[in-house]
């Protein structure tokens, strides 16, 4: 291999350091206007009456709009298009767009926002869980599954209760996740203008920009072939920029009407408020474990804050409960989520998606499994790790599985033997052990389509130019893209140029989200960049009079490998190739393999293959403050293989980093304004000041090592690293704390305050521990879906369920023809 | 501050910008930050808060690294501005721009020229920083995708290899004594 495997200069790596990245804030076209959102400034409430006639009035100002011009419905996800650009009856949370003015300048727009009256008629206010499951009146929005519960759902996979029954141990064990928000250091921005053909185009801070594209095409009632998305070089995404959003969609339609561009920044205080990061989830585990450590059964409930809006929420919930069983063995399992809708802002993907949060309490229970059982928690984990090439109790399909070798190279680099329960008071060592997606095996918008196209142009300069949807968002998928493409037609890197995440330029690639875009973008590439090769062999083969098998591309040129010296340029060949077959273009695509879960719900979880991490954290306890500092972590992940060793450490110390911010310090927190004021619902600290994030100071030395299990699902055997390795941090800081100064924080942020909390109540002769304590026994679980596991015969589908789950699937046949109309 | 106010408010500001002369008519109340992406399109320099909270809007006034977000525009009156345009030289980038590209040192990119300049500024002042040292320089530059670790080693290698090279494009005098540390 001459590209992949080698640390090399990302190829977007020179614009971002000279400063001529251009970022969606960066664009300025003539005659740009600008554009402010007024929000609700309370969180629940039917709005009675919107009086804009004083703004609309103001100099400079050009335009102000309301909900009524944004009659339809939409939103990431089919099952929840729940949002409106502008509220159009009811404010949801504070910070919900009501109205927009579009204005000369931005102070012209943001002086005009406030002449904007508005009546409300306040409702009830849901601030968590608790109040939504006690009150099913006012709904905040009138879908779901009954009264504020936007979606609950139960399956079963085996006989759980006797496993757990017949174990010798039960363990039962509540954790809550605290939120935490993505925090990007790019604020979101978009610019909308209609193009000299009056056609739309959109450039914006975009994660998914085929999802916004769709969105704009219903949201704004026109034909999408008429909208072209350019996602713009992204400041920091981790999931917070990867719905279609209000500020998105009401640009668009002002540019249309004022046939003008407009443009929008957001304040740092409206990203706080934009948020779609991680749920809060509260989870109770009950698990039943032999005496040698053998799991015999899981039952998990877990309940997720959801925020005001559906996002990715459904997902979500089936997010907290479908990795377990790929990381260890399970034979049965019960697996409830609710998600609830409160009036805060809503939560969505935030990196892992889902994931830490269930992660986090299975490993720390793990943790506390081990202690009872007298088993060393990495020897405990080694014997109930879950088998290659199997299939899981909840039909996931596990392909290579590093995770053995992951565990003991952080147990051996770390020194874990000579430090676990063996240092001094005060100082700990945690382990934690996790796995993840190498992206979403089934599409959003269900349809057989493509999940990821390559279209390649050979041009006789020796140019090669790669058009995918692909979106870069600092991830190195750009870097991705060329290398695979460098790699199958032996030229260099700098020789190809990517075009990506521009829906009227490059082919549909879903976007950036569950670490999807190594393993489906990079399979498109390679399958794209072969079909070129495959020409231009052909082609030089005859000129060489070689047979085909002997032409070899390497060093920009193409040869017979028996006698290398024999041979023509890359340029020449493509020259050679044009001549003979005409212009030179191909393409590439790559759909997941079907999932065998058949079950309503199965959707969620299937993957082309799993990405598995080990991570052992030191950290430091002051008894006395509860001061907390992490000096050390060693991590391992099973990355199938590192395609650029500069990029994918770079992901694993930014995943370790984003996870020691959940541990330690981040909190998506509300509060009430005080009865003087208006009571209203409102963030806590939307201030990068005030929401603690780690700075270098705090950042731990980081030993990283890469296990190469080369997966034959992924392109040159590679997987995700993108988030995996966050996932082990949190669970790992908690075991940590506990070998340190004995007390259990079940619960993140792990703050000094709470560990000073734990360490009072052990000194007192309490359980030394801080954490949630019950789990509700009032969430309307629906009936469970009983799924028997594969080992018992079971065909992925559940027994138990309606009919016309087969009819749905004609349906979707019938859909995926009329996916692009919608 | 500025000498003559023209009509209108607004202020005859003259200042260099990256070694070059600059002349604008600009508001009291715009920020420097303003000044450079909106009246003079360098949109290298970039903004995260616009509070002083994150540091991707630091540029170097007279060598010191300054948050633009917070410095009225009218503050650099006759003061030379160094922003993130202006660390190449003679078409060569800067010693750090080649490492921060190398070793991984931005990711999205979106914090690096505020964290590009104020290492510049650091190894201006103190050519051979140890590791604490860069830490304590950069602890107020936030990142959200790397966890700092690549930029610390490619602040690190550039101040290996500047041992070699004259200072920056802007020939703004070398250290100015450890008392002027940000």
């Amino acid at each position: 291999m001459s590209v992949i495997g080698k640390a090399r200069r990302r190829v977007d790596g020179r614009a971002k350091v000279t400063g001529q990245t251009r970022f969606a804030d960066d664009v300025a076209l003539p005659r740009m206007a600008h554009c402010k959102l007024l929000r609700a400034s309370v969180p629940h409430a039917r709005i009675v009456r919107v009086d804009t006639s004083r703004a609309a009035s103001q100099p400079g100002v050009y335009l102000v709009l309301t909900g009524d011009s944004f009659p339809v419905p939409y939103g990431v996800l089919p099952v929840s298009h729940d949002e409106h650009a502008l509220c159009r009856d009811k404010v949801r949370f504070v910070g919900d767009p009501v109205a927009a003015v579009i204005a000369r300048d931005e102070a012209t727009a943001a002086e005009a926002v406030h002449l904007i009256d508005v009546e409300y008629e306040p409702l009830r206010t849901f601030a968590g869980p608790a109040d939504s499951l006690a009150h099913s009146e006012p709904r905040i929005h009138d879908y779901g599954d009954g009264g504020n519960v936007h979606k609950a759902v139960s399956l079963q996979f085996g006989d759980v209760d006797a496993a757990i029954a017949g174990a010798d141990h039960v363990f039962d064990d509540v954790f809550f996740f605290e939120g935490s928000t993505h925090l990007p250091i790019e604020q979101h921005a978009a610019v909308a203008v209609k193009d000299p053909d009056g056609k739309l185009v959109v450039w914006s801070s975009t994660q998914t920009p085929h999802y916004l594209h769709r969105a704009l095409a219903k949201a704004l009632q026109m034909p999408a072939a008429h909208i072209r998305v350019i996602a713009t070089p992204n400041g920091g995404g981790f999931g917070g920029k990867s719905d279609p959003f209000n500020h998105e969609i009401v640009v668009a339609s002002a540019a249309l009407t004022l046939d003008r561009p407009v443009k929008i920044c957001l304040t740092r205080e409206e990203v706080f408020y934009c948020h779609r990061g991680r749920h809060p989830v509260l989870m109770r585990f009950r698990t039943g474990v032999n005496r040698d450590g053998r799991i015999t059964g899981v039952d998990l409930q877990t309940l997720l804050d959801g925020g005001a809006y559906g996002s990715y929420g459904v997902a979500s919930t089936f997010y907290t409960g479908a990795l377990q069983t790929v990381t260890y063995e399970i034979p049965s399992y019960r697996f409830r989520g609710a998600r609830v809708f409160t009036n805060k802002p809503p939560c969505g993907p935030k990196r892992g998606h889902g994931t830490p949060q269930g992660r986090f309490g299975q490993e720390v229970q793990l943790d506390k499994i081990a202690e009872r059982l007298h088993l060393d928690p990495a020897d405990l984990r080694l014997k109930i790790l879950a088998r290659p090439d199997s299939l899981t109790a909840n039909y996931l399909r596990i392909r290579t599985i590093g995770l053995g070798e992951c565990l003991r190279r952080v147990v051996a680099s770390s020194g874990w033997s000579g430090k676990f329960r063996k240092l001094p008071h005060g100082r700990g060592v945690g382990l934690a052990c996790s796995s993840y997606l190498s992206g979403a095996g089934l599409p959003i918008n269900w349809n057989d389509l493509p999940h990821s196209g390559v279209q390649l142009k050979l041009d006789r300069s020796g140019g090669v130019t790669a058009f995918c949807g692909a979106t870069e968002i600092g991830q190195g998928s750009d870097d991705v893209l060329v290398a695979s493409i460098a790699e199958v037609l032996g030229v260099d890197p700098f020789d190809i140029r990517a075009v990506t995440g521009d829906t009227d330029l490059t082919p549909v690639d879903l976007g950036s989200y569950s670490s999807r875009v190594t393993l489906m973008m990079g399979n498109a590439a390679i399958e794209a960049a072969t079909r070129a090769r495959d020409l231009l062999a052909k082609a030089v083969a005859r000129t060489l009079e070689v047979p085909v098998e002997r032409v070899s591309f390497g060093e920009r040129r193409v040869f017979d490998a028996e006698a290398p010296e024999r041979g023509v340029t890359f340029q020449e060949a493509v020259c050679i190739a044009e001549a003979q077959f005409g212009t030179i273009g191909t393409t590439g695509s790559y759909t997941p393999p079907k999932s065998a879960a058949k079950f309503k719900g199965g959707g969620v979880g299937p993957s082309p293959t799993y990405s598995y991490t080990a991570a052992v954290v030191e950290v430091e306890v002051d008894p006395e403050t509860g001061w907390i500092a992490v000096p050390s972590v060693w991590i391992a992940h099973d990355i199938g293989r590192s395609l650029n060793p500069t990029l994918v450490r770079g992901q694993v110390e930014g995943s370790v980093y984003m996870g020691l911010g959940e541990a330690l310090m981040e909190e998506q927190a509300f509060r009430r304004l005080p009865p003087r004021l208006s009571q209203a619902l409102v963030h806590k600290f939307p201030s990068m000041l005030e929401y603690k994030s780690p700075t270098f100071l705090e950042m731990p030395d980081v030993h990283t090592d890469l296990v190469e299990s080369m997966d034959p699902a992924g392109p040159f055997g590679a997987k995700e690293v993108g988030q995996g390795p966050l996932l082990p941090i949190m669970p790992a800081v908690a075991n940590a704390v506990y070998d340190a100064v004995g007390v259990r924080i079940d619960e993140v942020p792990i703050t000094p305050e709470k560990i000073v909390k734990a360490l009072q109540a052990k000194a007192a002769g309490k359980p030394p521990r801080v954490g949630p304590p019950a789990f509700p026994d009032d969430v309307p679980w629906p009936e469970t879906l009983l799924v028997a596991p594969p080992w018992e015969g079971g065909d992925g589908r559940a027994s138990n369920e309606p009919a016309k789950k087969s009819a749905r699937k004609a349906d979707a046949g019938v859909e995926a023809t009329a996916g692009l109309r919608r | 501050m500025c000498g003559d106010v023209a009509a209108g408010g607004k202020a005859r500001l003259t200042c260099t910008v990256n070694g070059e002369p600059v002349e604008v008519l600009v508001d009291g109340y715009k920020t420097l930050l303003e000044m450079l992406r909106e009246d003079l399109q360098l949109t290298g320099t970039k903004h995260g808060c616009e509070l002083g909270e994150c540091g991707a809007c630091a540029v170097l006034v007279d060598g010191e690294p300054v948050l633009s977000c917070l410095t009225l525009a009218v503050e650099c009156d006759t003061r030379q501005v160094t922003t993130v345009e202006g660390l190449a030289s003679g078409g060569a980038l800067h010693p750090l721009q080649e490492t921060f590209a190398d070793l991984g040192a931005a990711q999205c990119g979106y914090c690096t020229p505020g964290i590009l300049v104020t290492a510049k500024a650091l190894l201006d002042r103190n050519s051979n920083p140890t590791r604490a040292e860069i830490k304590e320089a950069l602890a107020g530059n936030l990142c959200r995708c790397t966890g700092y670790l690549q930029i610390v080693e490619a602040v690190e290698k550039a101040s290996a290899m500047r041992g070699a090279t004259t200072t920056g494009a802007t020939g703004v005098s070398g250290a100015t004594g450890a008392e002027e540390l940000a």
